[in-house]
C-alpha cells in the first residue's frame, strides 16, 4: 500500500509540473486530468472511496469538460482544424497515456490483490459521510445551495455573447 | 505515516499551483493553477479525515468541490467575455482599471 501511494504521488506531482509548464492549453488539460485521476487514487488509498468517485466524476468529468469547451470556443476560425491536427500528434499524448497506464496498472493491482494486503487506514464509508453531511453540517449544505444559485445565474449572465454595437 | 506523507503531497500540490498562478500570465492557466491549489487543499482535508477516522474531512471535500464548480463556471464566463472584448488572454493586458 505504501509503495502504491508513493508511485501515485509521483505521478500526481509529475503531471502537475507538466500542467504549469506546458504551453498549449489542451496538453495542459490532458496532464491535469491525469493529475486528478492520480489524486482520486490517493483518496482511495487513504480510505475515502466516495471522495475518489466524486473526484473522477465531477473534477475530471464535469469541470475539465468546461475547460475544454472554453478552449475550443476561444479557437474558432478556419485555422482551428489545422491547429488541432498539429496539437493532437501521437507524440503529444504519449506522456499522459503512459502516466494514465501506470495508474490503471495500480488500480488493476488493487482489484486483483485486494485480499493479500491489509489496508492500514480505516475506510470511511459513504453512509457515514452522508449522515455527517445532513446532520451537523446541514447549514453548510444550505450555504452551498446559496452559493450554487448565484453561480448558475452568474455563469448564464457572463456566458452570453456581447452585442454587436459594443467594441 | 501515510497521512503525514499525504500532507506533504498536499503541500507540494498547493505550492505548484501557487507557482503556476504567479508565473503564468495566461488567464486560462491561472484558473488551472487555482484548480490545482484547490486539489491540494482537498487532499489535506481527506488526509486529516483519514488520520482521525472521521467523516468531516470528506464533508469538507464536498464543500470544496461545490466551491470549485461554482467558481470555475463563473470564471470561465468571465474569460470568454474578456476574450471577446480584448482578443487576448494575457492578464497584463487587462489594466484598464489601473489607477
Amino acid at each position: 500500500m505504501e509503495l502504491l501511494f508513493y508511485i501515485t504521488a509521483g505521478v500526481a506531482v509529475l503531471s502537475t509540473v507538466r500542467v504549469i509548464t506546458h504551453l498549449h492549453a489542451v496538453h495542459a488539460l490532458l496532464y491535469l486530468v491525469v493529475s486528478l485521476m492520480a489524486l482520486a487514487l490517493i483518496f482511495y488509498i487513504l480510505g475515502a472511496p466516495f471522495a475518489a468517485a466524486l473526484e473522477i466524476i465531477i473534477y475530471a468529468g464535469a469541470i475539465m469538460v468546461l475547460f475544454i469547451f472554453v478552449v475550443m470556443l476561444l479557437n474558432q476560425g478556419p485555422l482551428t482544424v489545422e491547429q488541432e491536427r498539429r496539437w493532437l500528434t501521437p507524440r503529444m499524448w504519449l506522456g499522459p497515456s503512459l502516466l494514465a497506464l501506470l495508474l490503471l496498472g495500480e488500480v488493476v493491482f488493487i482489484i486483483v490483490a485486494a485480499d493479500t494486503f491489509t489496508v492500514e487506514t480505516v475506510g470511511i464509508q459513504p453512509k457515514q459521510v452522508g449522515l455527517s453531511l445532513y446532520g451537523p453540517y446541514l447549514i453548510g449544505v444550505e450555504l452551498a445551495s446559496m452559493l450554487l444559485l448565484p453561480g448558475l445565474i452568474g455563469a448564464y449572465h457572463m456566458g452570453r455573447r456581447l452585442s454587436k454595437e459594443e467594441p | 505515516m501515510l497521512a503525514t506523507h499525504a500532507l506533504v503531497l498536499a503541500m507540494l500540490l498547493f505550492g505548484l499551483g501557487l507557482i503556476g498562478l504567479l508565473v503564468r500570465r495566461n488567464v486560462l492557466y491561472m484558473l488551472l493553477s487555482i484548480e490545482v491549489m484547490l486539489n491540494g487543499a482537498s487532499l489535506a482535508f481527506i488526509a486529516a479525515g483519514s488520520r482521525w477516522a472521521q467523516p468531516d474531512g470528506q464533508v469538507m471535500f464536498l464543500f470544496i468541490l461545490t466551491l470549485a464548480a461554482a467558481e470555475v463556471s463563473v470564471a470561465l464566463g468571465i474569460v470568454l467575455q474578456v476574450y471577446y472584448r480584448f482578443r487576448t488572454l494575457d492578464a497584463d493586458a487587462f489594466s484598464l482599471m489601473k489607477g
